[in-house]
């Protein structure tokens, strides 16, 4: 049952740069690797499309799979919290999407940039932080990424700009990012992210044309999960083809629900960036289970139907274990073993973001300003003043 | 110097004529957003040229304040706007200039800013620069105001201190159903811009019997709620229900008759009465959820101490927010609750 190992027309810049590994546990008649066929994405003002014919590892594979397969129980756990009040405020959910998460980062490196906008716990994780840290934010503890003031869409790691509420702002800030990047010299590029609905917001154009105008390196990423908050994108967009919105700027479209199709094209648009070409545009096709947020039950815009059929015939997941488990790159017990280590570490992150104290009240003025030395902050009465420490 | 005041507002600021008998109104129970689906179906209804947009609005709004009215005008009349809101403010700009009713919808004030260089460049300059021939009295922007307890930094905001320091604009916060039926109609039909912003918070929770027909209440006037004559309070919006309480509370343990007063209009505000108000108790206390740097008190209290200086027995008193963003976790300790406002009435009382 051993597939072919094809080569791939262009090398794979891995993360980690493993080929063929032998792990620790001899699961000598798994196949190390395979190669798959992936859609083709359109392209706008392009040459050539990334690889259709594409190589997975099974250590890639497990990989993915893992982190797939964490973001997705991080944010049924969410949802779950959020029903017995434990997490409040706003909760925008992800699950459906991993593969947009999961695939880019597998086509960039750590040492890039990425900023998005609030639907941001995917990103939180796969930009380093930690389930633990992640749940205590969103029930506001001191264990938080953001030590508990930022909440749901406020969360930030090294490289990993958030994590941002007022719609399509975060984009202008990504091209920024962008030119500090060109700026330092340091080959690194800058991703930003924004969804159906942002796309229509006027300082994304205004993005573009600056990014274009200086060939910046950013990638510019519209994760389309066709609806923006309740409106479907044929009647908020005059044209929906958000990856030729960029007119100037060229264009890929990809199924966002195939993690190899991200991967693959993620990877052909950091070479653009860093081949010095200016920047690239991407319309993810994706998907939310979930409503908007919390308080959207998700079904008065569109049937329940529509989201059974994309669970059933794109699951990310379950898209990339029939792949594993089609070629023999491992068996259903190992993925099984997976999922249940997997659950263990959201289970005890929910604990410890369930019991974590909230932060203390001193926190509430602190970090205001940057201020040297501790400045006071004016509050409710005259009489009561607060210290803020920055 | 008289000819600069010219053209920035269509219309003399202090009251009108007595309004003609009505006819009886049919009351009924609605609750804050029910109310201004009612005053909104009234504008419909009589103003062929009303259109009203925004975000979501059409199947009824994240708050449910235009739920039926598409159905009932029309789509033509009721629609969405795709997620821009400078887009969408100088879109209803230009209809009002071309003389349609434009009625705006900001999904959340803290959405506004994008939308603020229209309003405060575009919308309120617009008949003073063009000395009364062009105008967009005819535009209304709603928006959500106003902390609800789980709102966190972007869901929460009382931008209202912004938009006061720009003339050309009304803003106006109503603090309950009626009022706001009233208001928003007044709002509509006058000749100048206007925002109007609605506590969220009292979306639901705020029920009276409200009129089915229209009427107006008078913009640029303060209502005296409660008669008193030891402490003037003002507030406006969700503030004056807790400030209620705290009147309630200083008569109670203190012994002190406070005057409450809602300013109801923010920008042009109602100086007379106010200070017609501390002339006779002599202290004021203005509380507000915005930061209180800059926030809208600021300006009341510099107002009042120069114009009743020597009438006032303690300094006037501010409670509002921290000067922060507004916090996700510790929202109960940032709000001016009736706490800290008895407490400033105390201090108030004893200096």
């Amino acid at each position: 049952m051993l597939t072919n190992i094809s080569h791939v027309l262009r090398a794979c810049a891995q993360r980690n740069g493993a080929a063929a590994v032998v792990s620790a546990r001899t699961y000598a008649d798994f196949t190390t690797e395979a190669s798959f066929e992936i859609k083709k994405c359109d392209i706008h003002k392009l040459d050539e499309a990334p690889a259709t014919q594409v190589v997975m590892t099974r250590d890639e594979g497990l990989q993915y799979y893992r982190i797939m397969q964490t973001i997705r129980r991080m944010e049924l756990k969410a949802d779950q919290l959020y029903k017995q009040k434990i997490i409040r405020g706003f909760c925008h959910l992800y699950d459906g999407q991993e593969a947009c998460a999961v695939g880019i980062e597998a086509g960039i490196n750590l040492t890039d940039h990425l900023i998005t906008a609030y639907r941001a716990h995917g990103y939180t994780y796969t930009r380093g932080g930690t389930v633990k840290e992640i749940m205590s934010e969103l029930t506001g503890r001191r264990g938080g990424i953001a030590k508990g003031k930022g909440g749901s869409m406020h969360m930030y790691t090294k490289n990993f700009y958030g994590g941002n509420g007022i719609v399509g702002a975060q984009v202008p800030l990504g091209a920024g990012v962008a030119l500090a990047c060109k700026y330092q010299g340091k080959n690194e590029l800058s991703v930003s992210l924004y969804g159906d609905g942002a796309a229509n917001q006027g300082q994304i154009f205004e993005t573009y044309n600056m990014a274009a105008l200086w060939k910046l390196p950013a990638i510019f990423i519209c994760e389309n999960n066709r609806y923006g908050m309740g409106t479907p994108v044929e009647r908020s967009a005059a044209s929906t083809d958000y990856y030729k919105r960029g007119d100037y700027i060229p264009g890929l479209r990809v199924d966002g629900m195939d993690v190899l199709c991200v991967r693959e094209a993620t990877k052909f648009a950091a070479d653009h960036c860093r081949a010095g070409k200016g920047p690239i545009l991407m319309e993810l096709q994706t998907y939310r289970y979930h409503g908007h947020s919390m308080s959207d039950p998700g079904v008065s815009y569109r049937t329940r139907e529509e989201i059974q059929e994309v669970r059933g015939k794109s699951d990310p997941i379950s898209l990339l274990k029939d792949r594993i488990l089609s070629n023999n790159m491992a068996s259903v017990e190992e993925l099984k073993e997976i999922d249940v280590s997997v659950r263990k570490e959201i289970e005890d992150a929910a604990q410890f973001a369930t019991t974590d104290p909230e932060p203390p009240l001193e926190e509430l003025c602190n970090h205001i300003f940057k201020n040297d030395p501790p400045m006071e902050v004016r509050s409710t009465n005259p009489w009561i003043k607060l210290k803020s420490v920055s | 110097m008289a000819y600069t005041g010219f053209h920035m507002y269509s219309r003399s600021l202090r009251q009108s004529p007595p309004p003609p008998p009505q006819p009886p109104l049919t009351p009924t129970k609605m609750n804050m957003f029910q109310s201004v689906t009612s005053a909104l179906d009234n504008t419909l209804a009589s103003d062929p040229t009303a259109v009203i947009f925004g975000e979501d609005v059409a199947f009824g709004g994240v708050f449910r304040c235009t739920v039926g009215l598409r159905d009932k005008y029309g789509k033509d009349r009721v629609f969405n706007t795709p997620l821009c809101e400078q887009g969408i403010v100088g879109f209803g700009i230009g209809a009002a200039v071309a003389g349609a009713t434009a009625i705006a919808e900001i999904q959340f004030a803290d959405y506004i800013y994008p939308a603020f260089d229209q309003i405060v460049n575009e919308a309120a300059k617009y008949r003073y620069r063009s000395g009364n021939l062009f105008d967009c009295g005819s535009l209304t922007i709603r928006a959500p105001w106003g902390c609800v307890g789980h709102g966190s930094l972007y869901h929460s905001q009382s931008p209202e201190a912004f938009f006061a320091h720009c003339p050309g604009i009304k803003v106006v916060i109503p603090r309950s159903p009626v009022q706001a039926k009233g208001l928003l109609l007044a709002c509509i039909a006058d000749q100048n811009p206007c925002i109007f912003f609605e506590p969220k918070i009292l979306y639901r929770a705020a029920v009276e019997q409200v009129p089915v027909e229209p009427y107006t209440l008078p913009l640029s006037q303060a209502e005296v709620l409660q008669e008193g004559s030891d402490v003037t309070v003002v507030a406006w919006g969700t503030q004056i229900h807790v400030m209620r309480e705290v009147a309630d509370m200083a008569q109670e343990k203190l012994g002190v008759s406070c005057e409450l007063i809602d300013l109801q209009t923010i920008l042009p505000w109602d100086v007379e009465t106010i200070c017609k108000s501390v002339v006779k108790t002599g202290r004021l206390l203005i509380s507000h959820e915005a930061p209180i740097t800059g926030g809208f008190a600021a300006e009341i209290s510099s107002s009042v101490q120069e114009q009743c200086f020597l009438n006032l027995e303690a300094p006037i008193s501010r409670v509002c927010g921290y000067d922060t963003p507004f916090p996700h976790i510790f929202e109960p300790f940032y709000i001016p609750d009736k706490w800290k406002c008895f407490d400033a009435i105390k201090k108030m009382i004893n200096y």
